[in-house]
């Protein structure tokens, strides 16, 4: 049984000129210890197909889907309480801005307890000792003295350091990591990817790694899923994703990579790809 | 030899300097940052130099110097061969149209409430006395020559797209025909397909113009392929410093290795490797 099972998930949401449609017919399968990677350029729809799943999106957003399972249970259909029950603890997601996506008002400390408190029901002593746990897991130095400190007193890269320790804090099963590194430096990036993958490897959890990078999606996944415009156009485990690209979307986006120029000029996009969001016959299947 | 090496050199950086002084408080002493700790290199005309480093390390810094912006604590700045008195108020008129800049950010670089032509005919208003006809002609003339069209002259930013934008952002920096561009993170902002369209036009306007060009960079892929020269910064210092080939080839630096390492590789033999690493840990 697969952690994640999501069939044809289709998100719409309503503008002046009727509704938009931002997934058009997505399916995502993540097995248990599985990396899979969502990558599309901006507005592709691959933050909101996951965001569909955690129950995030405004309630303007429309959002049908065949099957949303979770462990074999219905995550469609489940009350508010239900599913705050849920998210957070089993499924968990590392966003883009790690500054701007914590508090700035409460110190991290307090951020990474009230998930140990709501979820666990630990008490004060146990909580503190479990943060101190998790910052120390996570690479931060002095962990004990960091509980006391505010979102602004750190780096970027310490303070995502903090989202990963609140996310992993009571052991997801399925990890969500929506551009994790996109704000960092590469030294940092390096980093934190490494760090997310050694938690990953260490406690078996499923792994979403949403990107735009190419680079990113090498050196992490197993399986990837390209998207485009709100479908999928390709799916493929990640050596046969680079090695032989099926759709001319994916062709294009590898042939763009600065790496692979030949000559003295770049491949765009529109020299394989004519802009149709029509995926490939297999990509259906 | 000094001869023939000045006849071809756009820009001379000469031990270049930025410290910012932070206001003490009434327990807390006056602190001073060395953003940029005497930095010297020489362009020649229609080279790219690639400023490479992570984020505070000086070199949106020295960007600001380079442009006018910011006026360096120190050291000389020669452009065309000629010292540039940087000290606010002595700057000509002439200088400041030869070096223009790109910002990172095409999504706050731009008056959102500033129709795109004029966002593009401003600098000709401010610098030239040419009639509001000719600025017209001018700017659906430079809106060809960066991919859009005479169709945009009226439009505003929020009806472009982030690629289209910089675009943009880089026509109003070609309005003063000027001879150096400093690009701060052109393309960082924007996504793989779009950076490759952005990347090319850049290439084709430094031929078409005989441009030099700074460019700004934290993306070692990008700066592989653009640069002719390439400056590794950490910490305000110049750490490495040469043509491509020898930075690439053989980094002296042991932070140039470190920022070649952290780079993801998106190369076949290394995801292969990677893949059958994980198959050997898995079954182990």
């Amino acid at each position: 049984m697969a952690l994640l099972q999501i069939d044809n998930l289709i998100v719409e949401f309503e503008t002046a000129t009727g509704w938009f449609r931002a997934v058009d017919g997505v399916s995502v399968s993540v097995e248990k210890g599985e990396v899979l990677a969502i990558v599309g350029e901006s507005g592709s729809g691959k933050s909101v197909a996951m965001l569909a799943v955690m129950g995030l999106l405004p309630w303007t957003a429309k959002i049908t889907a065949d099957r949303m399972l979770f462990e074999g249970r219905d995550i469609q259909n489940i009350s508010p309480a239900e599913r705050r029950k849920l998210i957070g603890k089993d499924i968990a997601m590392i966003f883009q801005e790690p500054v701007a996506s914590l508090n700035p008002c409460f110190t991290v400390g307090f951020q990474i307890e009230e998930v140990l408190r709501i979820h666990l029901g630990l008490d004060s002593k146990a909580r503190r000792a479990r943060a101190i746990e998790l910052f120390s897991q996570v690479g931060l130095p002095n962990p004990e003295e960091r509980l006391n400190h505010f979102p602004h007193q750190m780096s970027g890269g310490q303070c995502q350091r903090v989202m990963i320790a609140i996310a992993i804090a009571c052991n997801p099963k399925l990890l969500i990591a929506d551009e994790p590194t996109t704000a960092l430096d590469v030294t940092i990036q390096k980093q934190i990817l490494d760090l997310i993958m050694a938690l990953q490897a260490k406690n078996g959890m499923g792994l979403i790694m949403i990107t735009h990078d190419m680079g990113v999606v090498a050196e992490t996944a197993d399986r990837v899923i390209v998207q485009y415009k709100g479908r999928k156009m390709e799916e493929a485990d990640v050596l046969s994703l680079f090695e032989s690209p099926k759709s001319n979307y994916t062709k294009a986006l590898l042939a763009a990579l600065p790496e692979n120029a030949t000559g003295d000029r770049l491949t765009t996009v529109s020299a394989f790809f004519d802009g149709n969001p029509e995926p490939a016959p297999e990509a259906r299947a | 030899m000094s001869n023939n090496m000045t006849d071809n050199t756009m820009l001379e950086v000469r031990d270049i300097k930025r410290d910012y002084e932070l206001p003490g408080g009434l327990f807390k002493p006056k602190k001073i940052i060395h953003a940029v700790k005497g930095v010297s290199f020489k362009l020649e005309r229609g080279n790219t130099l690639a400023i490479v480093g992570e984020s505070g390390c000086g070199k949106s810094t020295l960007a600001r110097m380079l442009t006018f912006i910011d006026e360096p604590t120190g050291g000389d700045l020669l452009i065309d061969n000629k010292k540039v008195d940087t000290r606010p108020g002595h700057l000509t008129q002439e200088m400041r149209q030869k070096v223009q800049i790109v910002f990172q950010n095409p999504y706050g670089s731009l008056n959102p409430r500033q129709k795109i032509g004029d966002v593009l005919g401003e600098p000709l208003a401010i610098n030239t006395d040419m009639s509001a006809g000719e600025r017209r002609d001018r700017a659906s003339e430079m809106l060809t020559k960066v991919g859009l069209g005479p169709e945009h002259y009226n439009r505003y930013p929020h009806m472009f797209s982030g690629g289209q934008r910089q675009r943009i952002a880089i026509a109003r920096a070609l309005m003063m025909n000027p001879k150096l561009l400093v690009l701060d993170e052109p393309v960082s902002a924007l996504d793989l397909s779009v950076q490759a369209q952005v990347l090319n036009l850049l290439a084709d306007l430094q031929d078409e113009f005989n441009l030099t060009y700074v460019f700004i960079s934290h993306d070692l892929s990008v700066v592989r392929y653009i640069a002719d020269e390439v400056m590794v910064m950490y910490f305000g210092e110049a750490v490495e410093y040469g043509t491509r080939e020898e930075v690439f080839s053989d980094p002296k630096h042991d932070y140039t290795r470190t920022l070649f390492k952290a780079t993801p590789k998106a190369d076949i033999e290394s995801i292969r490797a990677r893949v059958a690493k994980k198959k050997a840990t898995a079954a182990a």
